[in-house]
């Protein structure tokens, strides 16, 4: 009995490596401590109630900014060991299989369970409040989108510790991702975590869809709607496209995997090159879903702090909307040396290129929109204005990997990985990080501690100089991605030890933006004005935080940045309070435990099929099953917010008298 | 889900009238009945005939795409609703992404018939 729990246990769990035995202990200790808290201070109904079961599109998005805000630390920890590893020739800090394992969990990571839970945590944050709606239009289906991601975010990390971490690369291209080349169980972890965090990426891109179309204030045609609204709007249209293809790639190499189909194997008639040619067509739109909304901050911000209408409203609707479509006709850049032959490579090539265009058309309007402005160096605008040379020395590499015939030397090089980190980093993390400095008052009535948050931005800024720029050098001194250690005869040594002291600096930056945080909560500057930048959209005319119904009144939107508007009229004096009487009871959704019940059970499910236990599985799909029906068998799922609390709570913002 | 549009807060326009009807039960019936016989007769042909390999695939993807209408038309109300038809619009735009993932595919895997 001992001796065969014993080696259910050492195949179970990881071991054998003293980093991973640290993590356990760490773990560990940071669950006692949660579950000491949660007991101590008999705060469980509160986290049940407030949390768990909310459908509030605000409380929504601060769980995905802080899930993604921890998925962060996480990514970056691979990053930094993965640098530490890389900072001298003949270092064997990491072995090569642990090696494997930290850069398919940082790429993985960064892109789906980081960039993407943090745009959908801006989405929900923003979009409502902008479009001068209560909710989203599915407030229910937000809630089960979120709590699929949470889930499908924590069945991939235990991977860390139970059963051994995916060490494929983050698009785990078979052969290597068949049973033949990772027997374990690691890249099923991978497929589930996926998989079922996928479900609910496909959900909020319907629920912002059909919430931009239908439920924004009246007189808000669509080109009134504010920048970031037509970003969130354009990039969730890619999102419904894109991400079934995801869904049903990894499908089918879970079909290889599980039940012996040989879809990509070497033998049996499968070819690997179609996973490559599948995962792309997915893989390529998704570095446009989470570029478009960093767009759209970037429009929102230079107009606030510019204090000028955007330039090219249209030109830049125009420019989202075709880069949504263009982005479905440029995966093929990705693979241009599998040999497709050269009338593919020439398509793929133009196309990518064509892409270079709307994109170079934004960057000029944000320029214009500064032209004469009068510019305020805030926060937010201080990473805009990082981004933009940031963002064209990425774009003008990028060009350079879309020439076919060129790319064969630059293929998976380290030339690409500074281009599509500098890309991402640049237009991306910078993107949505001046989002959350942007709209953080707004959604938790302070402002974010600007000393130091300047810290932060510097090292983030000199930091990411400092670890990318030598690497595109190193891409053509011959230096590969994926490689764990090389020799002292191939002279990458310093420009490899500069990286690293870059990638350090940058995790220095987010100590300090963490710091920025904690210290803000108890000292940062309190809002009460609900308007604290001299903002131009309607979120800014409600106070901050806004109640849980938003707009007391139903606001009118007859023009773009129609707050300004309405400021400028009444030449900036402060809006005169809304009669009691003229506030109504209003209707909102009520909360349910339901879709925490049932993205648990798709945990379940899924921990099942990633270690084949069949009877592990068949329980939770029962459970996804039985909660779906209860779900289609309640009709009571909606209230009316009584007048008087309504009343209540404006005159004690001070906006109703 | 269905109740979910309705109480999505606030302004809607339709928020206190009744929604019209998501089709009739007949509807539901002849749509169903439609669907079952559209899955049998690839079965069958499959089964109990020995048509080429070719007949055998035009067939199924025919009676798919029949079905698919079908099942648009009967369960998921595709001439209902009022205001631009952006279900319209957006099922014309995924049959195109469609149509490039399958075409695109075909074009470029096509070398490994060169190559092999």
């Amino acid at each position: 009995m001992y001796a065969s729990i014993k080696s259910f246990a050492s195949s179970f769990f990881v071991t054998g490596d003293p980093l991973i035995y640290g993590a356990d202990v760490s773990i560990g200790l940071t669950s006692i401590a949660i579950l000491f808290v949660l007991f101590y201070f008999k705060k469980w109904g509160w986290l049940w109630r407030e949390w768990l079961t909310t459908v509030d599109h605000k409380k929504i998005g601060m769980m995905y900014l802080i899930a993604s805000l921890l998925m962060l630390f996480r990514g970056g920890v691979d990053a930094l060991l993965m640098r530490a590893q890389l900072a001298m020739p003949n270092v064997h800090f990491l072995q090569a299989e642990h090696y494997n394992e930290v850069f398919t969990t940082h790429g993985t990571i960064m892109i789906l369970f980081m960039a993407m839970p943090m745009m959908f945590g801006l989405f929900n944050m923003v979009v409502p409040l902008q479009i001068g709606a209560r909710d989203v239009a599915y407030p229910y289906l937000n809630a089960v989108s979120f709590w699929l991601f949470f889930f499908g975010a924590m069945l991939f990390n235990i991977s860390f510790v139970i059963g051994g971490s995916p060490d494929a690369g983050w698009l785990s291209y078979p052969p290597l991702s068949e049973m033949s080349g990772s027997p374990g169980v690691g890249q099923n972890f991978y497929i589930w975590g996926i998989q079922i965090s996928g479900i609910g990426s496909l959900a909020t891109g319907i629920n912002f869809i059909v919430t931009i179309l239908k439920m924004r204030a009246p007189g808000m045609k669509l080109m009134k709607m504010p920048m970031f609204t037509w970003s969130v709007f354009s990039s969730s249209i890619i999102i419904i496209f894109a991400f079934p293809i995801l869904t049903v790639t990894l499908a089918l190499l879970f079909i290889d995997r599980f039940l012996g189909g040989h879809l990509f194997t070497m033998d049996g008639g499968g070819n690997p090159m179609m996973y490559v040619n599948l995962i792309w067509m997915w893989g390529h739109p998704e570095v446009y879903i989470v570029v478009l909304p960093a767009f759209g901050i970037f429009s929102e911000i230079v107009a606030t702090f510019s204090r000028k209408r955007i330039f090219g409203y249209k030109s830049m609707v125009f420019a989202l909307m075709s880069i949504s479509i263009l982005s479905f006709f440029t995966w093929v850049h990705h693979f241009f040396t599998m040999g497709a032959g050269a009338d593919v490579n020439v398509f793929f090539a133009i196309a990518t290129m064509a892409i270079g265009i709307p994109t170079g058309a934004k960057v000029f309007n944000w320029l214009f929109t500064m032209f004469r402005g009068r510019i305020r160096l805030e926060q937010p605008m201080l990473w805009t204005l990082a981004f933009i040379p940031c963002f064209v020395v990425g774009g003008a590499t990028g060009v350079m990997l879309a020439v076919a015939p060129a790319d064969y030397q630059y293929h998976n090089s380290y030339f690409l990985i500074a281009h599509f980190h500098q890309v991402l980093i640049g237009g991306v993390v910078f993107g949505y990080l001046a989002g959350i400095y942007y709209w953080w008052p707004k959604l938790f009535g302070f402002k974010l501690n600007d000393r130091l948050g300047k810290w932060a931005f510097w090292l983030w800024n000199i930091g990411f100089y400092v670890c990318f720029m030598p690497q595109y050098a190193l891409g053509f001194m011959g230096m590969t991605r994926r490689v764990y250690t090389y020799g002292w005869d191939m002279g990458w040594g310093p420009l490899n030890l500069v990286s690293t002291i870059g990638a350090f600096l940058m995790g220095i930056g987010f100590v300090f933006q963490v710091w920025q945080i904690l210290y803000s909560v108890k000292y940062g500057e309190r809002d009460t004005t609900g308007d604290p930048w001299d903002g131009r959209t309607l979120e800014w005319s409600i106070p901050s935080p806004p109640p849980m119904y938003n707009f007391a009144v139903v606001p009118h939107a007859g023009e773009r940045d129609s707050f300004w508007e309405e400021k400028e009229r009444r030449n900036f004096a402060p809006a005169p309070p809304v009669p009691v009487a003229q506030l109504e009871s209003i209707h909102m959704p009520k909360n349910s435990g339901v879709p925490f019940v049932f993205s648990a059970c798709w945990f379940v499910a899924g921990f099942g099929f990633v270690f084949g236990w069949l009877w592990m599985a068949i329980l939770g799909m029962v459970g996804v099953g039985v909660t779906l029906l209860i779900r289609s068998f309640q009709y009571d799922t909606d209230y009316y917010v009584p007048v008087e609390e309504v009343r209540e709570t404006e005159v004690a913002a001070g906006r109703a008298v | 889900m269905s109740q979910q549009h309705t109480s999505a807060a606030g302004h809607g326009h339709h928020e206190h009238e009744e929604h019209d009807d998501h089709g009739s039960l007949k509807a539901y019936i002849i749509g169903f009945i439609l669907s079952i016989v559209l899955t049998v007769i690839p079965l069958l042909i499959v089964f109990e005939t020995s048509m080429n390999k070719t007949g055998v695939i035009i067939t199924i993807i025919t009676m798919a795409v029949i079905q698919l209408i079908v099942q648009l038309f009967f369960f998921m109300h595709i001439r209902e609703g009022e205001g631009p038809k952006y279900n319209v619009m957006a099922l014309i735009l995924g049959l195109f992404i469609v149509l490039v993932i399958v075409a695109g595919s075909v074009w470029i895997m096509s070398f490994n018939s060169v190559v092999q």
